[in-house]
This record gives C-alpha cells, sequence and structure tokens, in this order.
C-alpha cells in the first residue's frame, strides 16, 4: 500500500515550492519563465534517474558528479569533433560502469569505496580531455536542448518523457521489477535462478548510460564544457533519490518521484534568489528545504505504520 | 521400503558435506519416491538444512551423488527464513521465480497463478496480490512463500521440500497446508517436510526419516514410529513436563500494565490466539514503552528475544561473543575479560554448539543462534523478558532446555512476557491472554490454560456473530 502514497509528499513539495515561487514572482508563470526555471533540471534529472538505478540494487554511487562531468567534457570534444570516435568512447565509459558493478558484487566490495576511488579517475580523465574549460556542444544536441514545442516549455516536456519512459523500464517492465528485487533480498533472487552479477552489471551499466545522457544534456545547455561542470551532482542525484521517496535500502524506489525530486531541487535553488537571499546562505538553506522534506516524510511513514 | 508404488523424485547415495572439519552430512542414503510424503526430523545442526540445499542444489556434495531419475525440474524449496523479496508485491514475487513469463503483459499470468495458488492450498486467506510482501505479517508472508512453491511457474511442481513451513502459521493455516500437502502427494507430487512438531509429522508423512549428527539413524515408514520413539531416535530425552505445576513460583506483585494486561513479578505471562490477531503487535508497543524512553534514566527495564532473527535478532557480522554480550556493555570501556568469561558462562548454561565463541554468529545454525539470542537477553539484569515467538524453529530438545531457565529465571523474580503461535508453548504459563480482533478476549491462569479453552477464546465471537 505504501508504494502508492510513496508518490505524493514529493508531489505536494513541488507544488508547495512552487505556488511560492509563483506567489514571489508571478512572471515566472509563463512559457519563458517555467523554461528558465526548469532548464538546468534535465540533466540533473537525468543523473538523479542514475543514482538511483545504483541505489535500486542497495548501493550508492559517489563518483557520479566526476562521471558526468567527465561525458560532459567528451561531447563537448570527441562528440563534436569526430562524433563516431566520441560515440564509442561514450559508449566505453557505460560498459566501464558495467563492469565496475559486476566487480563491485563478485568481489564483494563496498560500493561506496569504488565508486569514489573511481570519481578521481573520471575526475582526471576529464581533466585530461579538457585542462582548461571549453569545447562546444554538437548542433543536434543544441537543437534538442533550445528547442521550443507548443504550448509547455521544452524542461517539462522532456522531465515528462524521461519519468515516463523510466516508469516503464524501472516499475512496469520484467527487468526492472527484477533489479527492485536484487535491492529487496538478493538471496531470493539468486535462489530463482538469476545470475546477480549480470543484474548488478545491468543496473550499473543503466546508471552509466543515464549518467552519459546527463553529461550530454548539460553540455546541449552550457555550449560548452569544464572537467569540473557537474561535480555537486553527486550529492544533488542523491538528495533528488531521497526527496522523490526512494530509500537507501530495500531496492525502494520511484523514478517518477526521482525526477520530481530533481526538478524540486533546482526550483529550490531559484526559489531562494527570489527571496533575495545572499548566495552565502543558499546551499545552508537548501539543505533546510531538504531536512524539512525528509523530516514531513519521515512523520508521514511513522504514521502510516501506527495504522 | 514403503508403501507407495511410484519412482524415486531424488535419490542420494552416501552424499556427504564438510564444511572445512565440519561434517555437516556424513554420507547419507535416501530417496523419495513420487507420491510420498518423507518427514525429516532431527536436532537443531543435525544437519537437516545442509541435507536440503543438497537437494535444491544450493552446492554439491563433497562426496558420494545426488541423483535426479526424472531430472533436476520441478524440485522447489520453501526456506524456514523467509525469502521474499520484501519491497515486490505477491504476484512479482512469483514473477520473480517464473522463467516463462516474458515481454508486455507478464504480470496478469503472474496475479493470477499466485491467487489460484494461494486459494488451492489455503482456502479464504484473504491476501491481496497487489500488496507489497512488507505490509504482509509474517504468517501471511510464509503463507505467499508456500503458495509460490506449490504453484506450476511453467511446469509443475514434483518436489516441493517445506523446511519448517508451519513455524509461523496459526492452528487452522497450518491445518489447511497438512491438508494440501496430502492431497499434492496423493496426487502423484513428493514432499520433504520438516517440521519440529510432533503432531505435524505423524498426520502428514508417509515415512519418516531421523538425522543425528549428519546421519540418517532411523528410516521407517511412519506408522513404525510411536512419538516417544521418534524422540528416543533423535537421541535427546524430553521429558514429560506434568509435574510442572508444583515448581511454579507463587506470583508477587503487579510489576506491569499495559495493553490490558497484567503481569506479576515472577510470572510467565503468555499472549495466545490466533496470528495477526493483535498479539505481536500488542508484544511490541509494551516493549517500547518500556524502553524506548531516552528520558527513562539508567537501569534496563526489558529485554527482547526476538523471533524473526534476520531482522530483529542477530547482528550478522558480529562474532558470537559479541551477539551475547552486546546487551550488557556497561558503561565507557569494555572489560574484555569480563566480556568473554561472560560469554563462556552462558554458552555452557544454555548449550551453545560451537567450539569458538569468536565465530561468526552465522556459522550457528538457527536454532543455536536462537539460544545465543536467549543468552543476549538473559545475561542483563532486567527485571521484565519479552519474548515475540522466540521457538520458531527451534528443535525439542532445546526448547525443553529453554522452558527450563525460563521456570527458573522466573522463580528468581523474573517476569516474562511470551507471544507464541504455538498452543503448547502457551500451556507453559502462568497466565495467558487471549487476543481476538486486537483485543484481549479472555485472561486465563493455572489450571484454565488448556488447548480447548484459548481455541475457544480465539474464536468465540466469530461463531455467534
Amino acid at each position: 500500500m505504501l508504494a502508492k502514497y510513496r508518490i505524493i509528499l514529493p508531489v505536494v513539495s513541488l507544488a508547495v515550492l512552487l505556488a511560492a515561487t509563483f506567489y514571489m514572482q508571478p512572471r515566472a508563470m509563463s512559457y519563458f519563465g517555467l523554461n528558465l526555471l526548469f532548464n538546468l533540471a534535465v540533466p540533473i534529472a537525468l543523473a538523479t534517474i542514475a543514482q538511483m538505478m545504483i541505489i535500486m540494487v542497495n548501493d550508492i554511487d559517489l563518483s557520479l558528479g566526476a562521471f558526468v562531468s567527465l561525458a560532459a567534457c567528451i561531447t563537448a570534444t570527441y562528440l563534436n569533433d569526430t562524433p563516431m570516435l566520441g560515440l564509442l568512447i561514450l559508449l566505453a565509459l557505460v560498459a566501464s560502469y558495467a563492469l565496475m558493478g559486476a566487480v563491485i558484487h563478485r568481489l564483494d566490495l563496498p560500493a561506496i569505496v569504488v565508486t569514489l576511488g573511481m570519481s578521481f579517475v573520471w575526475g582526471g580523465l576529464a581533466l585530461f580531455i579538457l585542462p582548461t574549460p571549453g569545447g562546444s556542444a554538437p548542433g543536434w544536441i543544441r537543437t534538442l536542448m533550445t528547442v521550443k514545442p507548443p504550448l509547455v516549455p521544452m524542461a517539462v516536456v522532456a522531465a515528462v518523457l524521461i519519468a515516463f519512459v523510466t516508469h516503464m523500464l524501472v516499475i512496469r517492465s520484467r527487468l526492472g521489477t527484477v533489479l527492485r528485487g536484487v535491492g529487496g533480498n538478493a538471496r531470493s533472487i539468486t535462489r530463482a535462478g538469476w545470475n546477480v552479477t549480470a543484474l548488478k552489471a545491468m543496473a550499473y551499466g543503466l546508471a552509466g548510460l543515464f549518467g552519459v545522457l546527463a553529461g550530454m544534456a548539460l553540455v546541449g545547455l552550457t555550449t560548452s564544457a569544464d572537467a569540473n561542470i557537474a561535480l555537486r551532482y553527486t550529492l544533488l542525484s542523491i538528495a533528488g533519490v531521497i526527496l522523490g521517496g526512494g530509500e537507501f535500502t530495500g531496492g525502494k524506489v520511484s523514478p517518477v518521484g526521482a525526477v520530481i525530486g530533481a526538478l524540486t531541487l533546482t526550483l529550490a535553488a531559484s526559489f531562494l534568489s527570489f527571496l533575495r537571499l545572499s548566495p552565502d546562505w543558499q546551499i545552508g538553506a537548501q539543505g533546510a528545504i531538504l531536512i524539512l522534506v525528509l523530516t514531513a516524510r519521515l512523520l508521514f511513514s511513522r504514521k502510516g505504520a501506527a495504522e | 521400503m514403503t508403501n507407495t508404488d511410484g519412482t524415486a523424485v531424488v535419490a542420494l547415495s552416501d552424499a556427504a558435506k564438510h564444511f572445512g572439519p565440519v561434517k555437516a552430512l556424513d554420507g547419507v542414503s535416501l530417496c523419495v519416491m513420487s507420491g510420498e510424503c518423507l518427514a525429516l526430523v532431527g536436532h537443531n545442526g543435525a544437519g537437516k538444512s545442509t541435507l536440503v540445499n543438497l537437494i535444491n542444489g544450493t552446492f554439491g556434495p563433497t562426496s558420494g551423488t545426488v541423483d535426479f531419475p526424472g531430472g533436476a525440474h520441478g524440485v522447489r524449496s520453501v526456506f524456514q527464513e523467509l525469502s521474499l523479496c520484501p519491497n515486490l508485491t505477491v504476484a512479482e514475487n512469483l514473477a520473480m521465480a517464473h522463467p516463462g513469463l516474458k515481454g508486455a503483459g507478464w504480470r496478469k499470468p503472474a496475479r493470477a497463478e499466485i491467487r489460484s495458488s494461494l486459494d488451492t492450498v489455503f482456502p479464504d486467506n484473504g491476501i491481496d496480490v497487489d500488496a507489497e510482501v512488507d505490509t504482509l505479517s509474517i504468517a501471511e508472508r510464509q503463507m505467499v512463500e508456500i503458495a509460490i512453491g506449490f504453484a506450476p511457474r511453467g511446469g509443475t511442481a514434483r518436489l516441493v521440500i517445506l523446511d519448517e513451513p508451519t513455524s509461523s502459521l496459526d492452528e487452522g493455516i497450518a491445518r489447511q497446508l497438512l491438508s494440501h500437502v496430502r492431497r499434492f502427494c496423493e496426487a502423484g507430487g513428493a514432499a520433504i517436510f520438516i517440521s519440529h512438531m510432533m503432531g505435524e509429522v505423524f498426520e502428514v508423512s508417509d515415512r519418516i526419516a531421523v538425522l543425528k549428527d549428519g546421519k540418517v539413524v532411523a528410516d521407517r515408514p511412519t506408522p513404525e514410529f510411536t512419538r516417544q520413539g521418534l524422540v528416543d531416535a533423535m537421541g535427546h530425552v524430553a521429558t514429560e513436563r506434568a509435574a510442572d505445576q508444583a515448581a511454579r513460583s507463587a506470583p508477587g506483585d503487579v510489576i506491569l500494565t499495559g495493553e490490558g494486561l497484567q503481569a506479576r513479578r515472577g510470572e510467565v505471562v503468555g499472549l495466545s490466539g490466533l496470528a495477526g490477531h493483535g498479539q505481536a503487535a500488542a508484544l511490541a508497543r509494551l516493549y517500547l514503552s518500556l524502553s524506548s524512553d531516552w528520558r527513562g534514566g539508567k537501569g534496563t527495564k526489558a529485554v527482547f528475544v526476538a523471533g524473526d532473527r534476520p531482522r530483529d535478532g542477530v547482528l550478522p557480522l558480529w562474532s558470537i561473543l559479541r551477539n551475547i554480550s552486546v546487551s550488557v556493555l556497561g558503561q565507557g570501556l569494555v572489560d574484555r575479560a569480563k566480556e568473554r568469561a561472560l560469554a563462556e558462562d552462558w554458552k555452557a548454561r544454555i548449550g551453545i554448539r560451537t567450539d569458538d565463541l569468536t565465530n561468526p554468529i552465522l556459522s550457528l545454525s538457527g536454532g543455536n543462534q536462537q539460544k545465543v539470542l536467549f543468552a543476549r537477553a538473559l545475561a542483563s539484569d532486567a527485571p521484565v523478558v519479552v519474548m515475540d515467538d522466540p521457538m520458531r524453529g527451534v528443535d525439542v530438545g532445546t526448547k525443553q532446555d529453554v522452558y527450563a531457565m525460563i521456570r527458573a529465571e522466573a522463580a528468581k523474580g523474573r517476569t516474562f512476557l511470551w507471544y507464541s503461535t504455538e498452543t503448547e508453548e502457551v500451556c507453559q504459563c502462568d497466565r495467558v491472554f487471549v487476543f481476538r480482533n486486537g483485543e484481549i478476549s479472555a485472561e486465563l491462569t493455572g489450571d484454565e490454560i488448556t488447548e480447548e479453552r484459548i481455541l475457544e477464546a480465539s474464536f468465540e465471537m466469530q461463531e455467534a456473530s
């Protein structure tokens, strides 16, 4: 039963924040305003989905920010100059993520340590490719990210699309269900005859794929890249998953919630600017919003358990 | 060998399994025919679980062979430790174990299959197949697990291994299961039934194999055994404890009230009723009210013995020693020597079967893990011991030991609150509260505590309405 209500709180938090933003700044309530508010949410939403794939199998990924930065650097350089080579490198990155998942499971290593180590590898590679900020976005990505669909802005369409596709993949499909099962009780999945190493590799591979997509989307928005462009995505993505009703253990995740969580986090930053809060305080205030939402969730789930 | 005329579904010949120097299974020859229900009995650590794992292919034998004359398909296991994915729905859990469900639209057949299997084994169960497993009670989870074991899942179940299937079910549900096992065997299926409950073993099985120290010490058709003969074959003297009454101490003052029940000093108080009628929840609330008050000051008022070991019992990464001593660490630095002496003392008193207390807790069998949890609770000086169905999957001999220990501790003035799904255990208590629909429907003391009275109080109103 709880699964059906898990989505309510993220929706309510986003609605409240959105209402507050519109109250502060009525001009944001327009096609252009919404696009501006949520533009940067698209790569964050993709990164949050990537993180969710890892949290789904009871691990956590501390290298995601560095990985997205690396993907962004490759997109702005190789994918722009030599598209075939760029594509191959990006595919290799996805494969290396899958391999990392298999190794973590096979050798029974703590994911938190392995991914922390890998974050330096990704960071180093990114610096190697782009020692100074630069590069440029491939034209088609730029077009895709600045497209102006009728009625609703691109950012909203993209968010809905990401939420729909990942919901079908993670919640509705058999593969997604097995992957969630790995997070819930890996032993039971093994007994049912599945290869858990392959499943973990699959979950990490999906995370790699969405990480790469996040990097590409980011470059499409910023038009150039930098080795440190997405470092804060690591913590933002974890916060997004949790804000969206996911849990750290037990394979309880919600892709729709994760996308909403990412939107909420992006909106929180804009909202604080509208409040004319000094940037020095903004990160702290963002943390406060996060704690507020999580407290509300805890209270609700306690109440739910009592009934 | 038996009166069934089927062919062998599985045949072990001289199968042995060693874990390092430990001979978990020491040369077992056994076969199960189709149409037959074989009961497997033996103490904790006698090798039952190892035997099950050999048959279901978790690991291979160190020596000897395990043959499936008709192929290894259709061999199903229902495990003692609940093994569903708690975050998935009932239907999704079935789908995980069903290789034939692929492509779009796999949910509908999964729902239909688990629904029909649940209704076949447990008529009128009322379990929602779209509910997530962690919203179900333990009994319901066990029912789902059993139903998945018997479900066709793209083939047919030919051999179903049931490891302590009734330990968390109440009498009525257990009866449904037993009669389903009988029907299943009459239709040509084979079953291996592992249980510590003698009544069930005699009721359901065609043949009984007794395991002791990794060997089969007796393997005969069920009618050739008597209860006493079976217990003797297991090699543990289970004394009938009819003379208990005299040993029971006179209860002292009321030291605990709450949830509508009262407990006196030195009293063993039972909470009974059908599974899922509020006993477990009342017990949990009572314990939390005693233990979780951070303003409560020093001193432990109550300790807890868990029945669901993996969930709220053992600390799986710690050694046996630390699992025992965690309740009495005191303040400041831990006195290692004292900690060790305490654990050794309890190991001897409660008979934990291990060579070395620094071994990991998971190296012990289920029953011995439970003994560790008892030791942990009794080692503290708390006046109230709360027990949440602590005898789940514990063998007869250990049970007798624990009963004796509980009696001795009660005589010293400790109070026990004991929730149990087994009437036999509840009959050990001085005072029993029977729950129905979340409320206490009867309070029984002394000679009033009989199986009939408890069942009566559990059902009374349902018949009237």
